[in-house]
């Protein structure tokens, strides 16, 4: 109970820290992230530069903050596509069985047999390295997962009586469907989605710094410890800073995610 | 005297030992050898716990917080592990309820029947199965042979019973409890087993505590009964004291709770009937294996039924005999594979105009009220759906006809906001109820609507219906295997068996001079009961050649 409850609130915590720095990070940054300023170039942590700068002299917290923003605002529209698309999926594939539900789970087996980060490699050489490029990729290659959940939920909500309750009182597939299967199968969903979020915060970071995320010079995590690395030596905050970042974001997500599912899973309720 | 086999002496149960958790206070009674006892009481009364405490296997988070147990003078709270363990199985046998998960489904039944004589006697291998051979053959497994390498799935529910019955009784405990040992068996499978049960622990003078539900049941096999009601006792006695004067208002609400004979209705057939079916057929697609061609099943055998306006038509027959499906087949939830299905009159289709006629004026109540109410609407939500294909009505008249229907089952105004889990289960049927008749539907077809319930909140659901039938006029189509209350409720009785119509005629008819052999063993398992001044009194249907009508059966 004690041990939960701490989770809870640190997890939460640093959620609201990253957030509102990525928010804040919109409307002000110390500095401009992008100006270069050759002559305090890989300056190390001081009283002006906070964090320090990096190899052009563009300040690191500035570029942290403006990194958080684009990492949210791409891990949540990704997830938000992934939902979209896998719940429309699921959904249908659960509800109407049959054939519609062998083709989209054949697909979604292909899917799901490669692993998530490779699938959105091969699908970012189509759509090209940008910012919607990356989110098209990724919710493509995390949609799988949320249709295999929201079909398994689906196919035991249909054998439900309130779901025959509403074909006897003359409802559409489509209505029950949205009215009555949809809002029934979310919980597990949220859970997924949560814990996807950190999934994809993880391999957006991942990418950028294969040099394949969102292209230079804005920044992100991911890019600013790839461009950290060969003046790891003389400069380690430049590759710590952004580290940091990924591991305490991750970390508050999953803590956060933990007691959301704690809080939908009734047989986790009370422990 | 001799001292009780067993004697419960002001037993207190509570949830992890807080005394304000308390969900059995202060009960004590005595078993003495060999004597039949039985406990009643409805869900939530503690009975089961009671029972499962006198072998010390109540779950973790409910202890003994008050009282002792003796079972043959020694404190069974007080025993160590090892010691209870000696007990159970060699003293203390016990049969559960659920025939499916009570045995081990990987193990031979052979094996699982081995098990308790190796831990227990001290025996050689021969003579082991001599003794497992003896005791299947007594409680009537055809093939022993085959029987001890077979796996509990090749079994069905009333022979899984026996053969648990069979590893309870291998070694000849001094007390055996049954928990709702037949619940889950139909009633005839029900009589069998229970039979079967009582002779057995009559020939080892073993004794049995019997814990159910089901109050003429216990009344018909036991010496003596104790009534359980939310963790206390309530009564106890001899059953023809309990039966005939009870003592306590809860007694006798209990047995005023159970199902008498309705009124006689006239019922005008020579209008057209409201349903009627004609030679329908139903059939399923078995499971075949890889290579195997798909074969059919046919669930029902062209069945052919009417229900006239303002009648109750009941379908009783045993699991598997295919009045769910025949009731779903009519509300179009199952498509028949021939047959006609008209309504006033006029044959309806799937996909005709006149199905969404049809589909309004048809409706459903459902047996688990725990599932026929999706979880995430608010009550008057769930119950204005049903209006929702009315085009003519506003909202706010619709509202306002919410209202009222739930006014009308016994809801009211600070009901209209709350969710499914908020409520009993009692209340949430009355809720199904509401949803079916809200639209003024002129045929409801009720699946089982209140087997789920408990005997008293059944009884008070019965009623609701037959007084909103009355009120509104429709007609019902009432299916249940429960034939108590289709004597209270139903103008006529349709008995269906293996998907075929077996005998159809007046309730009276059918009840008092039944003409095939299986609709008088299907009542041989109910009593006739009238209500007297002071109590009720219980006769058995054609109890004497019941048994041959079961050996037949089979």
């Amino acid at each position: 109970m004690k041990r939960h409850q701490r989770n809870r609130i640190i997890g939460g915590a640093l959620l609201i820290c990253f957030v509102s720095a990525a928010l804040l990070g919109r409307v002000w940054t110390p500095f401009d992230p992008m100006r270069i300023d050759l002559r305090s170039k890989l300056q190390a942590p001081g009283a002006v530069h906070w964090l320090g700068t990096d190899e052009f002299g563009r300040d690191v917290l500035s570029r942290l903050m403006a990194a958080a923003g684009t990492s949210v605002s791409i891990s949540l529209t990704t997830v938000a596509l992934a939902v979209l698309a896998g719940v429309t999926l699921g959904v249908l594939a659960g509800y109407a069985r049959g054939w519609t539900d062998r083709i989209i789970m054949a697909l979604n087996n292909a899917m799901l047999a490669f692993p998530s980060m490779l699938l959105a490699l091969a699908l970012l050489s189509i759509t090209g390295a940008n910012i919607y490029g990356i989110i098209l990729a990724l919710g493509l290659a995390y949609t799988p997962s949320i249709v295999r959940v929201v079909r398994g939920s689906v196919l035991s909500l249909r054998e439900r009586e309130f779901i025959e309750a509403s074909r006897v009182m003359g409802n559409s597939p489509a209505y029950t469907m949205a009215r009555h299967i949809l809002p029934n199968c979310l919980g597990p969903v949220i859970v997924l989605a949560t814990s996807m979020f950190g999934s994809v915060l993880l391999t957006e970071s991942a990418l950028s710094f294969l040099g394949l995320g969102v292209p230079p010079p804005a920044p992100t995590w991911g890019n600013m410890l790839a461009s950290a690395r060969p003046h790891i030596a003389e400069a380690m905050w430049l590759g710590i800073f952004p580290g940091l970042c990924i591991s305490l974001s991750l970390l508050g997500i999953n803590l956060f995610g933990d007691a959301i599912r704690d809080r939908f899973d009734p047989r986790m309720r009370g422990l | 005297m001799n001292p009780p086999l067993i004697e419960v002496d002001g037993l207190c149960l509570s949830v992890n030992g807080v005394p304000d958790h308390s969900i059995v206070r202060d009960v004590s009674f005595r078993v003495n050898a060999g004597e039949i006892v039985g406990i009643v009481g409805e869900s939530g009364s503690g009975k089961t716990m009671v029972a499962r405490s006198l072998m010390g296997l109540q779950p973790p988070a409910i202890t003994i917080s008050g009282g002792d147990i003796r079972f043959e003078g020694r404190s069974v709270p007080a025993m160590t592990g090892k010691e209870l363990r000696a007990l159970r199985g060699a003293r203390l046998g016990m049969v559960f309820q659920e025939p499916m998960t009570s045995l081990n489904p990987s193990m031979t039944i052979g094996e699982q029947l081995d098990e308790p004589l190796k831990l227990h006697a001290q025996l050689d291998a021969n003579a082991r199965r001599a003794r497992i051979l003896d005791i299947l053959l007594r409680v009537g497994i055809r093939d022993v042979q085959g029987a001890l390498s077979a796996f509990p799935h090749q079994f069905s529910g009333g022979m899984r019973q026996r053969i648990m019955l069979a590893s309870t009784m291998l070694l000849k405990p001094a007390l055996l409890i049954a928990d709702e040992p037949t619940t889950a068996l139909d009633a005839l499978v029900q009589r069998e087993v229970l039979e079967l049960m009582l002779e057995m622990v009559r020939g080892e003078n073993t004794a049995l505590l019997m814990i159910s539900h089901d109050l003429p049941m216990v009344a018909r096999y036991c010496d003596r009964i104790i009534v359980m009601r939310q963790g206390v006792v309530v009564e106890e006695g001899p059953v023809d004291e309990i039966i005939s004067r009870p003592r306590e208002d809860y007694t006798r609400e209990l047995l005023h709770s159970m199902p008498v004979r309705g009124a006689n209705r006239t019922i005008d057939r020579a209008v057209d009937p409201v349903i009627e079916v004609r030679d329908l057929e139903v059939e399923y697609r078995q499971k075949a294996g890889l290579l195997a061609p798909k074969t059919m099943r046919k669930a029902l055998h062209g069945i052919s039924i009417g229900v006239w306006p303002g009648e109750i038509v009941a379908l009783v027959g045993a699991s598997g005999s295919g009045k769910t499906t025949l009731g779903r087949c009519i509300a179009g939830l199952v498509p028949a594979s021939s047959g006609r299905i008209a309504f006033t009159g006029s044959e309806v289709k799937p996909d005709e105009p006149i199905w969404r006629d049809y589909r309004q004026n048809c409706q459903m109540i459902f047996q688990d009220p725990f599932g026929s109410l999706d979880p995430r609407m608010k009550i008057s939500d769930i119950v204005e759906e049903a209006l929702r294909h009315d085009r003519q009505a506003t909202k706010s008249a619709k509202q306002e006809r919410v209202r009222t229907v739930l006014e009308e089952v016994g809801l009211g105004e600070r009901y209209l906001d709350r969710y499914p889990h908020e409520l009993s289960g009692g209340q949430r049927q009355r809720v199904a109820i509401a949803r079916a008749v809200v639209g003024r539907p002129k045929f409801v077809i009720a699946d089982e609507a209140v087997s789920a319930l408990d005997v008293t909140v059944r009884a008070k659901v019965l009623e609701l219906l037959a007084d909103l039938q009355r009120r509104y006029g429709f007609s019902c189509l009432f299916i249940s295997h429960d034939l108590g209350v289709v004597e209270q409720l139903a103008d006529r009785v349709v008995v269906m068996r293996d998907g075929a119509i077996v005998e159809e005629g007046d309730r009276d008819a059918i009840f008092d001079t039944p003409q095939s052999d299986y609709t008088r063993a299907l009542l041989s398992a109910i009593p006739t009961l009238t209500r007297t001044e002071t109590g009720v009194s219980l006769t058995w249907r054609f109890a004497q050649d019941g048994n041959a009508t079961a050996e037949t059966r089979a």
